[in-house]
């Protein structure tokens, strides 16, 4: 059966993780391919890093990063924050990223997601919306949430899906930061409007936070940053706690042998 | 022992090559005939577009190498569809070395299938070590149906095959480099056959 993914995001900025991280066992916190390796032992089923370096150095510093995420990092994983055009994809995916998130860049320039599906195929195009409800409806934001838009969420991601997006990650802005549960009645809106998965992000405090997503706001994926990063919610409770509950989550099964091949 | 990765536009490569690098081994990546027969491994990875991506293979001359080719092979996502005879994706004529079409799912459920997603009537050399219903990671949106030569199942709105292998052919729809530790040791069996 097709599992339920469990999405923890790291924000890099210069080649480093930000926001405080409380991992035991991390010799360096801030070393993010050694996060990612412990996400991944701890049973993550895929990661985003999101990056929010602001220098021109950012590019060559975010793709070198890129090639040593991915000569770690045995679980699938995706690149955002900044990326602008088809030579930038083509730079992280060569490097051996398996997704890239966009999110200014395509509302800016539509047509950048049709470019980036065709070149590169729709299953490695995320669309990120940010989106703050104003009382009467869901608008989108960009630059992190900094610019308003007259653009609507669900209409957005409608267009997105059209034009070519594999998968769409939701990031509430009412809720980001809460910890009082994820925006359950504008995810599954999209979601069950659109064909293609789409991953809760924002508000998540409580591991029934996502027992609620992922039922009543019928997503695909949930995202969150701090909870896991602090140790609130180990990522093996949370599955436990959602497969007790008849969610699908994977609980991945101990290899047999972790020998190295020899010859 | 030699293992040759064949490189041609697939998004997956790399990830291939870091996969085996994991294990102790350091893979060649080559588009060159001479280096991919003499291999005692093939990979045929894939990420992409069936249509486009036979033609590549085919102005290369891939296409008769990879058919021709004696020692163990493993097709992985893409690289297994375009073993099979025809592929709905682009109506695609593909490399027929399993007989079957492939086909775009259709249904309730969301296309691509993407995720982690459990196999089972787990069979042969690829599966050894491998308990049945372990996860692996999918992101596909054409499938192969469950065939004699079968040796993995996965169920998507209907049960369809996860691993095919007939003779020196090996194939997985999943993508067993980014599967965590279960697709490591798939990875490892198909080394050690």
């Amino acid at each position: 059966m097709l599992t339920k993914r469990i999405i923890p995001c790291l924000d890099i900025k210069d080649g480093r993780t930000v926001k405080g991280v409380n991992f035991v066992d991390l010799r360096d916190a801030g070393d993010p391919v050694e996060l990612a390796a412990a996400y991944a032992r701890q049973g993550a089923d895929e990661l985003v890093f999101l990056d929010i370096t602001a220098t021109v150095e950012r590019r060559k510093t975010l793709a070198e990063l890129v090639k040593d995420i991915a000569a770690h990092l045995n679980i699938p994983f995706t690149v955002g924050g900044g990326i602008k055009s088809v030579k930038d994809v083509s730079v992280l995916l060569n490097n051996g990223a398996d997704k890239i998130s966009i999110n200014t860049a395509a509302v800016k320039n539509p047509a950048l997601i049709n470019e980036l599906a065709g070149n590169f195929g729709s299953q490695c195009v995320v669309l990120a919306i940010d989106t703050r409800f104003d009382g009467k409806d869901w608008y989108v934001y960009l630059n992190g949430g900094r610019t308003a838009t007259n653009i609507e969420a669900f209409e957005w991601a409608k267009e997105a899906e059209q034009r070519g997006a594999g998968e769409i990650l939701l990031t509430s802005m009412n809720h980001d930061g809460t910890k009082n549960g994820f925006a359950v009645n504008i995810t599954r809106k999209i979601s069950e409007a659109l064909n293609i998965p789409v991953i809760a992000s924002g508000g998540a405090g409580k591991k029934e936070h996502f027992y609620e997503i992922f039922t009543e706001g019928k997503a695909d994926a949930a995202l969150a940053a701090s909870i896991f990063h602090f140790g609130e919610i180990p990522v093996p409770e949370l599955k436990t706690f959602l497969s007790k509950k008849n969610i699908p989550v994977r609980i991945p099964l101990k290899s047999s042998d972790e020998s190295q091949i020899t010859g | 022992m030699k293992t040759v990765i064949i490189d041609y536009n697939a998004g997956n490569v790399r990830s291939v090559y870091y996969a085996l690098k994991r294990l102790g081994i350091e893979a060649e990546i080559s588009d060159n005939p001479e280096r991919i027969k003499s291999a005692d491994k093939v990979i045929f990875p894939g990420v992409g577009e069936a249509g486009s991506t036979m033609q590549y293979l085919q102005s290369k001359g891939l296409d008769t190498v990879i058919r021709e080719l004696t020692q163990p092979v493993l097709g992985i996502c893409l690289g297994m569809q375009l073993l099979c005879s025809f592929s709905e994706e682009g109506n695609t004529k593909c490399l027929d070395i399993f007989p079957n079409s492939v086909k775009l799912f259709k249904g309730t459920e969301k296309v691509p299938h993407v995720g982690w997603n459990s196999i089972f009537n787990l069979k042969g050399d690829l599966f050894k070590n491998i308990p049945e219903n372990s996860f692996v990671y999918f992101v596909h949106s054409y499938y192969v149906e469950i065939l004699d030569d079968t040796v993995a199942a996965c169920n998507y709105m209907q049960n369809f095959s996860a691993a095919i292998q007939k003779d020196n052919f090996y194939a997985v729809q999943f993508h067993p480099e980014k599967s965590g530790e279960t697709g490591s040791q798939i990875l490892k069996n198909f080394l050690l056959i």
